[in-house]
């Protein structure tokens, strides 16, 4: 549900234009310090870039890579970095992620569930549009009844699929009621998914030109693929901004955007390269911020097909990846290892499963046990997302090393993840932030839609709606850490790591939230943002 | 077009069927290979995403789940009305993706020229004027050692210097929206990028051009006439000069006018080398299309543009048509 926006945008430019990390350099121990944010409960976290008091006034400029002329103000519609900072700067949703993935209330100020987990009462804080009116519970159906819309593809459509919205109704002004399908533990996460913005009941399309939202800016001019300004909303419900204005610019290329960082054009550059970073980490003329934790990056096994479909064979691969090598070399060491598990440092986490290394001999051993010795397959990658095609060449020499022959073939990135959703055996995977749970739903259920792995079995199923109809928090956390046990021994991610997504700042600008994976609440929050 | 002579009136007529006849090839072309790619905007746009269903709703809604003929024949037929299509993407017409990237392709394009074709001139005849000199062997070493350079390393060289280290001028246009001439110093580096290779091939097809003229017969029966070595310079063998260069200009003007998409690229200039590569990216097949007539048309026009010069500079030298 808060998936990582596409990126087919961050290869919007030649390939021969890109500068990525290359360098296989000892990047430091950013790699193995193992940041753990326990739990839920975590604060929405406000440690930000430099201190002090907030100062209001004046504009900031923030560049991000854009869809160009094709971009769209339709909140529903967005699918880019670019389109959820304005979508965040213009709408609210009910919910948001946290930093751990847990759901933090926003325009709901609350949720009940009934005992049997299929009906959620929501209760609305008081907020209003930028015209004025009340945000009410016809508003919050409008929206949800909009992204439904079974003749339109809105991207949150999939997420909000287990609410019967026909049967949803507003109890009150300030009170939505909404029945489910079937028992849904986690229906927070379904309020918090990506692209569920609530907009005025009513709004169509031809709309979003004269922009009405409730989030902490309000509209102020447009220009797709160029800039989109937006101006203080004093009556905010979370508190008016510190900032006057915003202005939103594109710019593709990640050196443009660093070059207008340097240059003082702007004053935040999104999604900046490791070896940008580490060039100018610490130098004193620009501010890096990592925000850890944002990417998961993996190889992903197809369980259904030979070879994979033994797993002694998946065994064998989690024990032929060397990690480090694989962070230091893919990711500029950039990020930190991982443990054949999604979601490290979120809530449900199954930290205390050890912490899988190397192990060539017992690797060869598992392999000749399930007679796959001189085992030879395809890798499928590509440039589609920044380490893909590294990992894939890392990964080819350290199988090599257990005897795996491996040919890494490249594949095209404008339909790469199509392309490897049913065919292949073995590829290059990565995934945004999400809560684990999301995780499990949309992709290791047997009805998943998008099961890279084909992990199909009844009872991981059964396992889930186990978890989904269990009220109880502790117990919950039970049932997952069971499947993920089970992800773990003979799943068919092979997760070697977390990648930082990386944002550059101005020495003026202080507030950037530190610990919030892209695409959470803090992540590109601009209303705690000030310049000093 | 009466004062137009009937041979070259008929040179014209099939100048101008040729070009309708190419751009029409490439139009059809750029279909048929956008139609080869892997995916459609449908795969595109659902990204990391790709539920089949999905998908499938997205094609539904493009129409994409039509077959091809009948969405060529469609957008054909608009395109008879002057009717260009719109976006798959974004829905809006195709007509307002060009006309907002080509206000800043044009303005470069403009600039560029305005300053390529004295500069380019100017070092062909300093360097022709005695051959072998300092100054022909300054300009010949230097024209060729900066055509050497790519663009991208140019351009990344003259921000980190002039942008980054000096602070003389803005290293993007960022935020300067579509309106470059609010800024112009903006301006300076791209300019700068855009004119190195030119200046040099226009330079050096100038100078051997003008080598060519001086040593030939007619320029030595015109200094036996006892006409000024300025006189038969510029007057006599500077035009048969410029006629390979003009010609070379207009690729060149092609070049620029059809988008530069690595200046424009680290430039941060919202031209049409952008939009071409959004949609590109995106499947946008109908952008695609409208882009595709209009480079085909430009480059039609401008060639005409250069023969018709041509034959008017040095019309022994003949004009194929």
């Amino acid at each position: 549900m808060t998936e990582l926006p596409p990126t087919d945008r961050e290869t919007a430019v030649p390939p021969g234009l890109r500068r990525r990390g290359f360098l296989a350099a000892t990047a430091g121990a950013t790699a193995t310090a193992g940041l753990v944010l326990a739990g839920c409960g975590t604060g929405s976290g406000s440690s930000g870039t430099g201190g002090g008091t907030p100062r209001r006034g004046g504009r900031l400029r923030a560049a991000f890579a854009g869809g160009g002329a094709s971009e769209t103000l339709d909140p529903h519609l967005g699918n880019l970095f670019a389109d959820v900072a304005r979508a965040k700067a213009l709408y609210d949703k009910l919910a948001d992620c946290g930093t751990d993935m847990s759901a933090r209330p926003r325009l709901a100020a609350k949720w009940e569930p009934n005992d049997t987990l299929d009906r959620w009462r929501i209760t609305l804080r008081k907020a209003a549009f930028h015209n004025g009116k009340p945000v009410t519970a016809e508003d919050v159906l409008y929206s949800f009844r909009r992204i439904a819309d079974p003749k339109k593809a809105y991207r949150a459509k999939a997420s909000l699929e287990p609410i019967d919205l026909a049967a949803s109704r507003a109890v009150s002004p300030d009170t939505v009621e909404f029945r489910l399908k079937r028992p849904t533990a986690e229906f927070p996460n379904v309020l918090a998914a990506f692209g569920a913005y609530i907009v005025p009941a009513g709004t169509t399309t031809a709309d979003f030109a004269r922009l009405v939202g409730s989030g902490p800016f309000r509209f102020v001019s447009f220009t797709p693929g160029r800039s989109c300004v937006v101006r203080r909303n004093d009556a905010y419900w979370d508190g008016a901004p510190h900032l006057d204005e915003l202005e939103f610019v594109v710019a593709n290329e990640e050196s443009a955007r660093v070059n207008a960082l340097l240059g003082g054009q702007v004053e935040y550059a999104h999604e900046l390269n490791p070896t940008t970073a580490r060039a100018h980490e610490g130098k004193g003329q620009i501010e890096i911020v990592r925000l850890r934790n944002s990417a998961m990056q993996s190889f992903a096994m197809k369980t259904d097909r030979a070879p994979f479909d033994d797993k002694r064979v998946r065994e064998a691969f989690f024990l032929i990846a060397d990690r480090k090598e694989l962070v230091d070399g893919a990711l500029s060491g950039a990020g930190e290892i991982g443990n054949d598990l999604f979601g490290k440092g979120y809530e449900y986490y199954a930290a205390d499963l050890p912490q899988r290394h190397q192990d060539l001999d017992r690797a060869r051993h598992l392999l000749k046990q399930a007679g796959a010795e001189d085992l030879r397959l395809t890798l499928d990658t590509s440039p589609v997302a920044a380490g893909f095609t590294e990992a894939a060449g890392i990964f080819r020499d350290q199988a090599a090393k257990a005897g795996v022959t491996i040919q890494v073939k490249s594949g095209s990135k404008d339909s790469y993840w199509s392309d490897i959703l049913d065919s292949g055996t073995l590829c290059c995977y990565r995934s945004g932030a999400m809560p684990i749970e999301s995780h499990f739903s949309q992709r290791l259920l047997s009805g998943s839609t998008t099961n890279a792995t084909k992990w199909r079995h009844k009872d991981f199923d059964a396992l889930y709606q186990q978890a989904q109809s269990t009220k109880d928090k502790k117990e919950r956390a039970a049932v997952y850490g069971r499947m993920q046990r089970r992800l773990y021994t003979e799943g068919g991610f092979l997760v070697w790591g977390f990648a930082d997504w990386i944002v550059g700042t101005s020495r003026r600008v202080r507030g950037v939230a530190h610990d919030a994976p892209a695409n959470t609440l803090d992540w590109a929050r601009f209303d705690k943002v000030w310049l000093a | 077009m009466s004062v137009v002579p009937a041979v070259l009136r008929s040179w014209l007529a099939r100048r101008l069927l040729l070009g309708v006849a190419q751009t029409a090839a490439v139009v059809l072309l750029v279909f048929v290979l956008t139609e080869a790619l892997p995916g459609d905007a449908a795969v595109a746009l659902a990204g990391d995403q790709p539920d089949p269903a999905r998908i499938a709703a997205i094609r539904t809604e493009m129409g994409l789940n039509r077959p091809a003929a009948e969405r060529l024949a469609d957008w054909v037929v608009g395109l008879l009305h002057g009717d260009l299509g719109t976006s798959l993407t974004s829905g809006r017409p195709v007509a307002a993706y060009l006309t907002d990237g080509f206000g800043p392709t044009l303005l470069l394009a403009a600039v560029t020229v305005v300053l390529l074709v004295p500069a380019g001139v100017g070092l062909g005849v300093l360097a022709a004027r005695r051959e072998g000199s300092v100054a022909d062997r300054l300009v010949s070493s230097m024209t060729l050692a900066v055509y050497a350079v790519p663009e991208f390393a140019l351009g990344v060289l003259l921000v980190t210097l002039f942008a980054l280290r000096l602070g003389w001028l803005p290293p993007t246009a960022v935020g300067s929206g579509g309106d470059l001439l609010a800024q112009p110093a903006v301006l300076v580096l791209p300019v700068l990028v855009l004119l190195s290779r030119p200046v040099c091939s226009i330079s050096r097809l100038v100078r051997a051009g003008m080598i060519d003229a001086l040593r030939s017969p007619y320029a030595r029966q015109a200094a036996r006439y006892g006409l000024s070595p300025a006189r038969v310079r510029y007057a006599h063998a500077l035009p048969n000069a410029l006629a390979p260069a003009a010609q070379q200009l207009a690729r060149t003007v092609d070049w620029l006018l059809c988008g530069v998409i690595v200046v424009e690229a680290l430039f941060v200039i919202p031209g049409l080398g952008t939009v071409l590569m959004n949609a590109v990216a995106e499947r946008d097949v109908p952008v695609v299309q409208g882009l595709a007539v209009v480079f085909g048309l430009v480059a039609v026009v401008l060639n005409l543009g250069a023969d018709l010069v041509a034959r008017r500079l040095a019309p022994r030298a003949g004009v194929a048509a």
